[in-house]
């Protein structure tokens, strides 16, 4: 509500176009910082990557695009955890099924534009050849559309997580029983995907993809194209969630996670409160799992497993809830320490993670951003 | 009482139903004076009868009090008001027309009935303005909060109550760093802005100094009139200032009902509370 610190002074009250409010949530530092961020992954990386030689130190790798563009997808998802965990009090442990479902729906798709490369040279992917299928079942109709799978990246999600969550909040599940049925939700989605008849291709899930609109999915070009439309979103997916938890709606969330009876006896109903912001967090979720395939080139059940959407909230935890630059910088320290540590030391890679949970969990409540905070505040006290 | 003042509010949103898609039974009619009646109220809890056969009538516009030593169903007698707790039996009806026990706790708080809980209950991370703010009377459906802008009136509504309640000095500070006092005024401030027409206040000046419970006592008589109020305190000394009609709960059911000194002087009265 209070104007005092956006980039640019608003009244205080009457009649503000929708998009000053917008402008308004975030503060002129936070405009910069994604300014240059923005700069970085639009134009400085691409033309390190396509002009600068390989031998060259300031050179770009595909491996070094391929990695930030992943843990940029991972970035995406930790702030839609942070809305629903951070902002809403309600912490869901199956997120992971969300982003797969968004991956396999855009993986349709790139299953499709392989066409008659496959191994078996057939219409039909190469796992339905293999079960000796002669046609397509009816839920991959439409795959081949480049619209359609991006269509349905964002409403499978959707509506699996409308209609989990209408029952679990109309039920009022709360806590650790939520937390515990969103495990369970998961992982009998994983079980699901694993068998063949399913139709995703069982444990292999999707690979081999080679285009997308009919370009190749490993070109230098559409690489980049991938990581630059993953970092737009990213930014683009800040600026709303910022908007998002500064609006009344993100106050009378954050008064549900507090005080939830109190809202009821104000006159909300929490019900349609927790699932908004739900099925919003769902979505980008899927966003993510769309735009994270292409870039690694592989979606299978493992995406589900119960252990993916537990780290999920780690990078939460660590990054710092209920800030929205907290979860971004959770989920690059706990990731590229992952790339580092599963490639020197990958027998300790569990016990690091499991180490830093409770070393956040313990010491710092509030995470990295809260720390920083702390060292700020201890600074200014001193000066 | 004019009853003109007392129809209700416009709580229906532009397609005729109440917010949040649910068809509210009526609106609310205190053209008989009668703002709140419960009838032969049984509420048990594995086979304990918390309430059991209330009774209960609050005339519009009137400041009753509610007495009753620890058990008696004070809270469960709210919590069936506010629509938390549903009775086994009986008829709970908010004027003529609206049937409590088949609306939600938000449908209830749209028709016009505000709760003051027992332990203060306020939103700690929210600064005392923000706390107004959310429980300011508008629509409360999803869409409308993400659009939703103070206008110049909401803020001076928001100032006035802040004034009211004397936190003008605290509006920008998060709720939960206030004094216990202050939190309690924060509460009632919260429910005036709600625009009830009937108050429910469990316990309102607990924890407050000898000061403040005077300054609450003078607040709500001068509520009274526009507003119904049922308040539930022990403080006798406050329920003096109060000056309304006194109802003594018993064991789930109204054991004497009158002012103050007829129950005070009443034997069964003695007997079951103020004796002991």
């Amino acid at each position: 509500m209070s104007a005092t610190s956006s980039a640019f002074p608003l009244p205080a009250s009457g009649r503000v176009p929708l998009t000053l409010r917008v402008f308004a949530a975030l503060d002129r530092k936070a405009w910069i910082a994604l300014a240059v961020f923005l700069a970085l992954a639009l134009v400085v990386v691409p033309v390190l990557h396509l002009t600068v030689p390989e031998s060259s130190t300031f050179h770009v790798s595909a491996y070094a695009i391929t990695l930030i563009g992943k843990i940029m997808c991972y970035a995406l998802v930790a702030v839609a955890m942070d809305l629903i965990w951070g902002y809403g009090g309600i912490l869901s442990l199956g997120h992971g099924l969300f982003f797969a479902l968004g991956g396999y729906a855009f993986g349709m798709y790139l299953m499709r534009q392989i066409g008659r490369d496959g191994s078996y040279g057939a219409d039909l992917p190469d796992f339905m050849v293999f079960l000796d299928w002669k046609e397509l079942p009816w839920f991959w109709l439409g795959s081949d559309h480049f619209g359609w799978a991006a269509l349905l990246a964002l409403a499978v999600p959707a509506v699996v997580a409308f209609v989990f969550g209408y029952f679990a909040f109309r039920s009022r599940i709360k806590g650790v029983y939520f937390s515990i049925i969103t495990q369970a939700l998961t992982y009998a989605a994983m079980l699901l995907f694993f068998r063949n008849e399913t139709g995703f291709g069982g444990n292999n899930g999707f690979t081999d993809f080679k285009r997308i609109l009919g370009h190749g999915i490993t070109s230098p070009e559409m690489r980049l194209v991938l990581f630059g439309l993953t970092a737009l979103t990213l930014a683009a997916t800040l600026v709303f969630a910022a908007w998002l938890v500064k609006s009344k709606f993100g106050r009378v969330l954050t008064a549900i996670r507090d005080a939830e009876s109190r809202v009821m006896f104000i006159g909300y109903n929490p019900l349609w409160y927790k699932l908004t912001i739900w099925v919003i967090s769902a979505v980008l979720c899927g966003i993510a799992g769309a735009l994270y395939v292409p870039q690694v080139g592989i979606i299978n059940p493992s995406e589900m497993s119960p252990a993916n959407s537990i780290e999920i909230a780690i990078w939460v935890a660590v990054g710092g809830r209920g800030t929205l630059i907290g979860p971004v910088i959770g989920a690059f320290v706990v990731n590229l320490a992952k790339s580092w540590f599963t490639v020197s030391f990958p027998e300790y890679w569990l016990f690091f993670l499991g180490l830093l949970f409770i070393v956040v969990t313990l010491m710092l409540p509030q995470g990295l951003v809260g720390l920083w905070k702390k060292i700020i505040a201890r600074k200014g006290a001193a000066a | 009482m004019n009853a003109a003042t007392l129809t209700a509010p416009h709580n229906e949103g532009p397609d005729g139903s109440a917010a949040l898609g649910h068809v509210v039974t009526g609106e609310l009619d205190l053209s008989h004076g009668v703002a709140l009646y419960l009838e032969d109220i049984t509420v048990s809890f594995d086979g304990f009868k918390a309430l059991n056969n209330l009774n209960l009538a609050i005339d519009a516009g009137e400041l009753r009090c509610i007495i009753g030593p620890n058990g008696a169903g004070k809270t469960t007698m709210m919590d069936v008001i506010t629509g938390k707790t549903r009775p086994d039996s009986g008829k709970a009806f908010f004027g003529q027309t609206i049937d409590l026990t088949r609306l939600t706790e938000p449908e209830i708080a749209h028709v016009g009935i505000g709760r003051k809980f027992q332990k203060p209950t306020i939103f700690e991370q929210h600064t005392a303005f923000e706390n107004l703010e959310l429980a300011m009377k508008t629509d409360k459906r999803v869409w409308k909060s993400l659009m939703a802008w103070l206008s110049g009136d909401d803020r001076d509504r928001i100032a006035d109550t802040l004034k009211l309640i004397r936190l003008d000095g605290e509006a920008d500070r998060p709720a939960g760093l206030l004094s216990h006092g202050q939190k309690q005024w924060l509460e009632i401030g919260m429910l005036l802005m709600q625009e009830p027409k009937l108050l429910l206040l469990d316990e309102p000046v607990a924890g407050m100094t000898d000061d403040e419970t005077m300054r609450t006592a003078e607040l709500f008589v001068s509520l009274a009139g526009k507003h119904s109020l049922v308040v539930v305190e022990h403080d006798m000394a406050f329920v003096e200032k109060l000056g309304g009609k006194v109802t003594v709960l018993h064991e789930g059911s109204v054991l004497a009902e009158g002012d103050l000194a007829t129950v005070q002087n009443d034997q069964r009265v003695i007997e079951v509370y103020l004796g002991r």
